[in-house]
């Protein structure tokens, strides 16, 4: 065949549905690439460790006062629905299970989804239009395993963790609101607050925080390792990014939600 | 057209029949292109015209549609990713915008592509081979410095140091003094030659630049609508009647007087 001759470009179905499909293709093979290469080494701990510190400490601040003014509000919120018919004592057992079970990895992960999402697609889609990725893979260095392999384990890891700290501090901010008002003591607005809390129902939020980071850091870095067209693709894929991330973390959360009920009806 | 140079050395870059085209737009048509050991070939040509292209296609950087490309004897998309691996360890590349990694200084630029690559070498001999590198290009007070501290010349000295701490046997460079002034390009032209003595590499040299072609080819090819049109020394290829080279040659010439001018 003449290369010459200039064909129509085919598409199956669609333009835009033929690219929502070979999306949801490259982004399963990202995926997949990923497994394949978190377990071959040689392993990048230096830079795990460094992604950790920037994952997890830089957003201490951020996560620290979200969970503190979260347990405050609904605490305040939540008061009159109770006092109605007496309940305030209820306050901490409500206030720990709205913030255990739902809060905290919800507002924890849409937060680390602005923050630290964004930052990967901006960071690897500006490396990426740079050439400082294909610079890497021609110096005979694997940049899938250095960019993306670090950056995905250190969401993954640092998520839960933030999580778990947001639901202390959301607790602790809970607690200022409940003692002000209904003189209760720490130990017994702690006792109130776990009381209600099964193991199971705590490691359903881990297990969801796990996936959640996972989801911030694979979808951070998808976006920006496939930015095109300058500094327009860089913007483009921050946006993305979070976007996407933030839409995932909800559908993941309604199915988590949803599967948990019907394997545990009672909790 | 075969491309063949004056002597008989051995080839260490081997394309045949190479065709690339993104979507309907046909950029490498029908490439052919021996490169020997020790020698540095110029592809000439407009921008768009495919020359990036050809020297992503000889990293592995890009699949080529059609065609044999082989370096060193193995044919770049038909080996495994670790012998790809293998392979770009033995050449060095240059990006047309240096692609340096700009949140590294410039000795951790070096320092990353070195560990990463030989995981034998000591602490004192990755500092000494660093230190070497920017001593070569001249650049050695710039270690702690981060690229976006650097001017245009000195982030691309630096590019070919990062590429030199391998010690690669073939250098591709893309577009060596593109954003450089006449001073500066020539200096890089001479830096591109200091290197291909004193490390005995062979280069293919992506230029628009006819000074750079003069100064650094041994042998200039003429990438035109997807072929190369006419090969041979700086004279033989701009002597013909041909409007599509000749109007090349004279547009750099008027932009040669333009910027001598505005000095």
């Amino acid at each position: 065949m003449d290369s010459n001759s200039r064909q129509p470009v085919k598409y199956f179905i669609s333009k835009g549905i033929d690219q929502f499909f070979i999306g949801i293709h490259d982004i399963f093979k990202f995926i997949l690439q990923f497994f394949k290469e978190v377990f071959r080494p040689p392993y990048e701990f230096k830079e795990v460790i460094r992604q950790c510190y920037l994952v997890g400490y830089r957003s201490l601040f951020l996560i620290s006062l979200t969970g503190f003014i979260t347990g405050i509000v609904f605490t305040k919120h939540s008061r009159p629905a109770l006092a109605s018919f007496g309940a305030t004592s209820w306050l901490p057992s409500l206030i720990g299970i709205a913030i255990i079970k739902a809060l905290a990895p919800l507002i924890t992960s849409l937060i680390c989804a602005g923050k630290v999402s964004s930052r990967f697609g901006a960071e690897l889609g500006s490396m990426k239009v740079t050439e400082q990725i294909d610079a890497m893979e021609v110096s005979a260095i694997n940049p899938f395993k250095f960019l993306v392999v670090t950056r995905v384990i250190a969401s993954t890891l640092m998520v839960p963790v933030l999580v778990m700290y947001s639901a202390l501090v959301g607790l602790g901010g809970s607690f200022l609101n409940v003692h002000a008002n209904e003189k209760t003591s720490v130990v017994m607005f702690i006792h109130e607050a776990f009381t209600k809390i099964s193991f199971n129902e705590i490691s359903s939020s881990l297990i969801r925080s796990v996936l959640f980071g996972f989801t911030i850091g694979i979808v951070g870095c998808f976006c920006g390792y496939n930015a095109s067209k300058g500094t327009e693709g860089v913007g483009k894929a921050a946006n993305i990014a979070v976007v996407m991330t933030m839409f995932l973390i909800f559908i993941e959360e309604m199915l988590i939600v949803q599967g948990f009920n019907l394997i545990y009806p009672n909790e | 057209m075969k491309t063949q140079s004056a002597n008989s050395k051995e080839a260490v870059i081997s394309i045949s029949q190479l065709y690339k085209s993104f979507e309907d737009n046909h950029v490498l048509q029908g490439v052919d292109l021996d490169l020997h050991k020790g020698e540095n070939v110029i592809v000439l040509g407009r921008s768009g015209s495919g020359k990036s292209v050809l020297i992503k296609i000889i990293v592995g950087l890009l699949k080529p549609d059609k065609g044999i490309v082989k370096v060193f004897g193995q044919q770049i998309d038909k080996i495994s990713k670790q012998e790809l691996t293998k392979l770009r360890l033995r050449i060095g590349f240059l990006f047309q915008n240096n692609a340096l990694y700009d949140s590294m200084t410039v000795y951790e630029n070096l320092e990353f592509t070195l560990i990463r690559n030989q995981k034998q070498i000591r602490g004192n001999e990755v500092k000494k081979a660093i230190k070497n590198v920017l001593e070569e290009v001249g650049l050695a007070d710039t270690a702690g410095q981060l690229p976006g501290e650097l001017s245009g010349g000195q982030k691309k000295r630096i590019a070919i140091a990062r590429a030199l701490v391998l010690r690669p046997e073939i250098i591709l460079y893309d577009e060596p003094t593109s954003e450089l002034d006449p001073i500066t390009g020539a200096e890089m032209n001479e830096l591109i030659n200091e290197v291909q003595k004193k490390y005995k590499t062979s280069s293919i040299i992506i230029t628009h630049d006819l000074t750079c072609a003069k100064t650094t080819g041994d042998r200039i090819l003429m990438l035109i609508d997807g072929k190369f049109i006419r090969e041979g020394n700086f004279e033989e290829v701009f002597d013909t009647d041909d409007k599509r080279v000749n109007g090349f040659f004279d547009y750099n010439f008027i932009q040669e007087k333009h910027e001598s001018y505005s000095k």
